[in-house]
This record gives structure tokens, sequence and C-alpha cells, in this order.
């Protein structure tokens, strides 16, 4: 009997083993799509930081090139001081953008300047009107991109540096373009990144990489922007959690020392 | 008026008080010296109180959340992402909420599974043990509403997808699900519905909690050996001694929690969930949260062609969808029965090598279906899945009952305090 | 034999100082962690940052000639701002002497004589007092009207006759270049 059951168990555990191996496979055939490879960021790991000199670069790039089509509908101006923006920057900054208020007195809507409270503009009114000017696609949102794909921030940064040319047998249909880490790899969007597309005020030379580099930072910080404060409080909280349950433990030694005894 | 009631306690305020509202006696009673509690409990036994906890934890952090919350499908994405950027100290409370749903479901299941290994539900203990069941299924009905809360495109789906299930009941089906919704999708009628009913169930729990502890106060405690205490020399009072050892592995728990709350709080989630829910855009494929993956297993499980539906009577009455669903249930209901389907006098696996082996295979059976419910329903996957489906229900309706009845189980030691000094000695 | 039970007496006393004082810093340590968790529950209840954003608003005065006033909303209230002509700056500091419920100079109330500005809520219970818009009922001191209880106020916008006990408040403002104004 007691053989049988081993024999059983065995079993079960091959099972198991073929699930995993299957899962393995799974995800290679699966996606399709190369995983990401793996970059270096300034915002990984237990101390990461958000390069704020990328970060500010990254933004110049979200205005020059992304922001023709994609909003980032969460984002403030104000809120840019978090990447290290001075107020008259950020008052700067905002001031270009025309707000439509309202309605005033006689009910009338009325154009304003912006303030650092206002929104970033979104490029479109609505999403029909989005998908109206893109072939029917809406360019999505930005402000939360990095954490709502797989992959995170290494799946945008491969993404945006993942334009080639397809492979032979593979027709690119109409309006969309090859990209080797895109599920599917059709994208409606097309390579949005050039090399010196564009001239950055640090003097740092724009190169394709640079660019996907920096502005993946930028939406990084746009996706957590608590992120510094959460890590430098976890550090301070986890301390303190190991000090305290040392302490409780040597507690429960001491009082269950007594418990022995009765 | 046998003994006089102020001369209870040495503080005269607490005597005060207490011959009006017997407040400390109460107390007394449920943790101190007048609470014995079996002296051999082992670390398992720390996850009932840190579900307690967790339970406070969630109800705290919920009822914050639910200050800066806007339950309209137009506001209800960008509120939470307010709560995110904007509201002091919106993130911890917001990461606290939603990583603590998942800390929940990880210490009850420890917290079950460790009363199906040493028999907890045996007698006096099945009303107990039934309790906690249905505290299992208000915890599920609690979580499936709060994951809707965000209206990102997981809880969109998600939403639709459960709730669809109740359009495989026969004849009112269509109109149950139309009801649900309040609507014919779901939609700003559904979120509203599903947040003031986040809101009550909590207290539901904490009401179902109450009587939970109450029945466990009753009869005290099982324990490892599954012999009750029977002298005084077998027990130890609940204070100061199992409320130290309870804080300490509180602070362990905090350490764990902690941990994914300010390192790894999207662990548990899904990306999509980050995207707003859209209603003409189904993600590729939908995984409810980690904790329902068995029982999304279960339920996908029921094929037409899978023999448990295809070979059996069942078919004749009702379609592969309604048998999915029913068993989904069942896989839970079936818990309640489990102080019958056991039929053992000895409670702990200890003293049952076969019935503890059989444990461990449904343990890792459970695994495997979570493991299952996350991939695709399609393939190897699906007779993975029906496989450990049909294993699942093998198990609590014929190795359980036969098992149990059949294995000669060893002696167990006469008494806690004979067990504790052989091993004292051993 | 006496000598040894003195010293295990000692040892006693020893362990149970020690582990009185392992219990009480395990009790501080944890207080502190409560009060320390506690703090974000109560914080979260404050202002939060898009609300304090708005704490403090611009205007251009550039657009509102001598003699008229406009309304602006400031942290949810409206703000009165009134260009005032050289008469109106006569009447009001003429008035520093007269019998005042709640004394207080024009030029204490009016940085820049010609700017005055203040919260447009009655110092009674809370209406917004007639008077800021031309045809408005102007009081009897020429300057605002409260309708709900008859509070009169005069052109530096202080309680002259009626149940309020204060002046129309002054909030902070700084006139920042040119013709802009922050308030908050």
């Amino acid at each position: 009997m007691r053989n049988i059951l081993q024999k059983h168990l065995n079993l079960y555990f091959a099972l198991a083993v073929v699930v995993f191996s299957f899962g393995a496979a799974d995800s290679m055939a699966g996606g399709k799509a190369p995983k990401p490879p793996k970059q270096e960021w300034s915002f990984d790991g237990m101390f990461g930081t958000f390069d704020k000199a990328a970060a500010q670069r990254g933004f110049q790039v979200y205005q020059e090139v992304c922001a023709g089509c994609h909003s980032l509908r969460q984002i403030d101006f104000r809120h840019l001081a978090g990447i290290g923006y001075t107020e008259e920057q950020i008052k700067a900054f905002a001031a270009e953008s025309e707000v439509t208020d309202g309605p005033d007195d006689e009910g009338e809507m009325f154009e304003r300047s912006g303030i650092p409270a206002d929104p970033l503009p979104s490029p479109f009114a609505n999403d029909q009107a989005a998908a109206a000017s893109n072939n029917g696609k809406v360019p999505p949102d930005l402000s939360l991109m990095n954490k709502a794909r797989i992959g995170g921030a290494d799946y945008v940064y491969a993404l945006l540096t993942g334009y080639t040319d397809p492979p032979s047998g593979i027709e690119v249909p109409e309006g969309g373009s090859y990209n080797t880490y895109y599920p599917g790899h059709i994208i409606a969007m097309a390579a949005p990144l050039s090399d010196e597309g564009v001239e950055y005020q640090d003097g740092t030379k724009a190169t394709v990489a640079q660019q996907a580099n920096d502005v993946v930072t930028f939406l990084a910080w746009t996706a957590e922007p608590e992120m510094e404060r959460r890590k430098s409080m976890g550090l301070k909280v986890l301390i303190f959690l190991f000090i305290f349950t040392a302490l409780l433990y040597r507690v429960k030694k001491v009082v269950w020392k007594g418990a022995k005894l009765r | 008026m046998s003994t006089n009631p102020s001369k209870k306690f040495k503080n005269p305020m607490v005597n005060w008080i207490e011959y009006r509202l017997p407040i400390f006696s109460f107390l007394d009673n449920s943790l101190g010296s007048n609470y014995p509690t079996p002296k051999n409990l082992n670390y398992f036994w720390n996850f009932g109180s840190l579900a307690g906890i967790t339970l406070g934890i969630m109800l705290v952090s919920g009822i914050v959340l639910a200050m800066h919350y806007t339950a309209h499908v137009d506001y209800a994405f960008d509120s939470v992402e307010r709560i995110m950027r904007d509201v002091n100290y919106g993130w911890l409370i917001r990461y606290i909420h939603m990583n603590g749903g998942s800390m929940f479901f990880i210490v009850v299941y420890i917290h079950i599974f460790r009363g199906l290994y040493y028999g907890s539900y045996h007698a006096p203990r099945e009303l107990l043990w039934m309790l906690g069941v249905f505290i299992l299924l208000a915890m599920m009905a609690t979580a499936f509403m709060g994951y809707v809360l965000p209206w990102g495109q997981m809880s969109f789906w998600g939403a639709t997808v459960i709730t669809n299930l109740f359009s495989a009941i026969p004849l009112v089906g269509d109109a149950i699900v139309t009801w649900l919704w309040g609507g014919f999708s779901v939609d700003n009628a559904t979120l509203n519905r599903f947040f003031s009913l986040h809101y009550l169930m909590p207290f539901v729990i904490v009401g179902l909690v109450v009587l939970h502890i109450w029945a466990l106060h009753v009869h005290s405690s099982n324990n490892p050996i599954g012999i009750d205490a029977k002298t005084e020399q077998d027990t130890l009072p609940f204070h100061p001694y199992y409320t130290v050892k309870d804080l300490y592995g509180l602070g362990v728990f905090l350490i764990c929690y902690a941990f994914f709350v300010f390192y790894a709080p999207n662990f548990f989630g899904e990306p999509d969930n980050y995207i707003e829910a859209n209603p003409l855009v189904t993600p590729a494929h939908i995984v409810p949260e980690w904790y329902f993956l068995p029982f999304y297993a279960i339920l996908r499980a029921f094929t037409a062609d899978f023999f448990l539906f295809a070979y059996t009577p069942i078919s004749w009455i009702m379609s592969a969808k309604l048998a999915g669903v029913i068993a989904m249930f069942a896989s839970i209901l079936l818990l309640l029965l489990m102080p019958w389907l056991d039929g053992s006098n000895v409670k702990s696996s200890k003293f049952r090598p076969l019935y503890a082996m059989f444990f461990w295979i449904f343990l890792l059976n459970c695994v495997v279906l979570g493991i299952v419910g996350g991939k695709p329903a399609e393939g190897t996957w699906l007779y993975i899945g029906q496989f450990t489906t049909t294993y699942y229900f093998a198990h609590l309706l014929v190795i359980v009952p036969l098992v149990s009845r059949l294995e000669q189980p060893k002696t167990p030691p006469e008494s806690i305090s004979a067990a504790v000094t052989s091993t004292a000695q051993g | 034999m006496s000598d040894t039970n003195k010293s295990a007496e000692d040892g006693e006393e020893e362990e149970k100082t020690r582990r009185d004082f392992l219990f009480t810093t395990t009790a501080v340590v944890g207080a502190v962690g409560v009060a320390a968790t506690a703090w974000p529950f109560i914080d979260q209840m404050n202002p939060a940052a898009d609300t304090l954003a708005l704490s403090s608003t611009e205007v251009d005065l550039e657009p509102i000639e001598e003699g008229q006033s406009i309304t602006v909303v400031w942290r949810g209230k409206p703000v009165f701002i009134r260009h005032r002509s050289s008469e109106e700056i006569e009447k009001a500091r003429a008035d520093d002497d007269a019998n005042l419920p709640h004394p207080e100079s024009d030029a204490e109330r009016a940085k820049n004589p010609k700017w005055l500005i203040m919260v447009g809520v009655c110092t009674h219970l809370g209406c917004i007092p007639l008077g800021n818009k031309s045809g408005e009922i102007k009081g009897e001191y020429g300057g605002w009207f409260c309708p709900c209880h008859g509070s009169h106020y005069d052109m530096s916008g202080r309680i002259r006759k009626g149940p309020a006990p204060t002046n129309l408040p002054v909030p902070e403002y700084t006139f920042l270049s040119g013709s802009r104004v922050k308030i908050g």
C-alpha cells in the first residue's frame, strides 16, 4: 500500500516538474516578442533615485517629440518640481500653455495662460479626436506607461529603440511599423526618435539611445513620483521593524522561560 | 451579591467601571489567567491573530482611502492616481491597502491549511471551522469588489467575467446579471454598488470574526497533538505567553509586509490595471488576483469534453459553463463538510502518516491549480487544470473519507504535558 | 550557605532588573512605532498638494479701472478687489477717527491705498455682502451692505453698523512685478 502511494507521489512531483517546464516554454513561445533586455537605471534597487538631469532631458524629449500625440494627464506643471525644476521655471512652462477657463460673468468660456496648478495640455480634446487623427488608434496616455506594461522601464526602452526593417517575408501594412519588442511586432506608432531629433539644452549628444534613456527616466518619474520618498521611508521602517522584532523576540524568550518553570 | 464586586481588582478606578460594565473580567476571561491555552502551540497558531490584525489594518486604511476616492466611472481612476500623487501619504496608505489584501489571503490560507493538517475542524469545533469558511467567502466577495474600484482594465474585465458567471443559472441567469450590473454592462451603477458593498462587507467579516473567536473561546484552541487540555499542567494563560508570542510573530509578518509595500508594491498586481478601464478593448488575457487563481482554474476546467462533465449525468441537466460555476463554489463550500468527511477519531495528522501524505499532495495540487489559473485555458494547461480539478474533488470526497476511516493511526500521547515532557527528553 | 543564598538572590534581583529594562525598552519602542504610524493616517486629512497649489492665486489688476471692483475666487471664497478713487481713499481715511466697532486704520487695511483687497464674506454669519457690482446697494456708508442681517461696511470694508462683529478680513497678499498681485 505504502509503495503504491509513494509511486503516486513521485508521479505527482514529475507532473509538477512538467508543469513548470511548460511554464517556461510557454513564456518563450506565447509572447512572440523577445524579453526586453535588462538596462541599468538610476531608479533601480533599494537606494535608487531619479537621475534628475536625465529626467529633465526626458521632459524635453516628451515635449518636443511625444506630446504631439501622447497626453500626460496625471501630471500638473507644479509636479515638475519633483524632477528638480524651480518655481520660476515651472511658472514659465505653465505660462506657455493656453487654458480654456470659465464661464465668466457673461457665461462665456475664455482663454488664459496656464498656471502651475494646471495639468499639462493634452494633444487631443478626447479619444475620438485622438483616434481620428491617428489611423483609428488612440495614442495611449503616458503618465503610467512604465507601470502599465509587463517589463516596465526596460520594455519602454526596448520599444523605443526596437524599430528595425521587417524580416523577409513579413508584410508591414500601410501605416504600421515593424518593432522587435512590440507584441505582434506591427505597431501603429512610427519610430518616434531619431539621432539629433532634439537639441539638448545641456549639450548632451542626442542619440536615439540617449533620448530613449532620458524619456524612460522621465516616464519612470511620472509613473511613480513617490518612489524616492517610498524607498527612503521603507529603509527607515525596515530598520525600525528589525530592531523592534529583535526586542520582541527577546521578550518572548524571557517570558517563556517562566513557562518552562511552571 | 455573594462576592463583593468592588474587591475584584487592585485599582479602584478599574473596580468602579467593572461594577457597572464588567469589561475587565471579560478581557480577563478572553486573554488573561481565566483563558487557559494549550501550552504546546507552534508558530502556525500565530496566523489567527495575524489575520485579525490584518483585518484591522485593512479597515483603517480602507476607511481613509474612501475619504479621497470617487466612485464614478469618469473619476475613479483619476481619483486613485490623485491619492497616489497629491494626498498626503496617499501612496503609502493605498499601497498598504493594496498589498494588505494579498497579505490577508496569505495569512488566511496558511491558517486554513494549518486547520486542515492538525484536524482543527473536529468535534467540538465544527461551528468554529464553518464560521471560518464563511469568513473566507466574505473575504473573497470583498476582495473581488475592491479590485473593481480603481477602475483599471483588469478591474473592469474581471468584474465583467465574474458577474457573467451568474448568467449560467438556468432561466433567471440573465435577469440576475442585469440586476447585479444595474444596467446592460458593468458601468457606473455597478461601480457605485460595489463601492457601497466593499465598504459594508468588512464589517460583516468583523461580525463573523467575533462569532469565530467566541466559538474558539468555548473550547479553546486545538493544538499540534490534537489532545485537548485536561489539567492545568497542559495549559498556559493566554496573556502574557501567547500575547508576546503573537507580537513577535507580528513583527516578522510586518517586516515581510513592509518589504512589499515599500520595495515591490506592485508585485501582486497586474500592469493592465494601470490602464484606465475601456469597455471596447479587452486585455490579452484576463487573470484574477492571485488568491482566486485556483478557483478560476476549477471554473475553467469544465469544458464540454471534460470527462467529469461529458461522462456523468451532469451533462443531461446543465451546461458545462454552469457545471464550472457550481464546481467553483462547491470547491469552497465542501470545506464546510470537513468535520464529517474526516471520520478519524485522531485529529492531528502527526499521528496519521498516510493522511498527512495526502494532505501534502492536496496542498501541492492547490498550488498547481493556482499556476494553471494564471495561464491561458488551452492545450496542456487545460488538461493539467482538469486533472488537478478532479484530484481536488477526489481528495475531499473520496480520499479523506476513506483514508480517515481505514488508516490505523499511531497512538497519541496521553496529554499535552506528557507530549511536552517526552519531546523535552527525546 | 547563607552566602550562596545571598548571591543567588542578588543574581535573581539583577535578572529582574534586566528583564524590566527589556520590557520597558520594548514597550517604548512599540509606542514610538504606533505614534509614527498614526501620523500618515492623520496627515492625509490635511489639504492635499493639489489643494495647496490653489491656496494662492495671482490676479492681473491692469483691466480694473478706477472706481471699479471685481470678485475673484480664492480658497473657495470670494475676494473683493476695488480700485479706489482718490475721493474714496480720502473718505476712508477721514473715517479712521470715527467711532469704529472694530478700530483699524485704512492704511493698515490697504497697503497700497489705491487697492482695497478683502475677503467678501460677512463676518456675522457668512453671507456675501452686496456692493461689489455697479448698481448694487452699497449701504449707509457707501461701501458694502450685507442683506442677510443688515451689516453696513464703509469704503475700507470696516463694519460701521449692524450685527457683524469685525471688519471684512484682509487676506495675505503681495504685489508682484507690474500690475500683478498674489493673494495667499
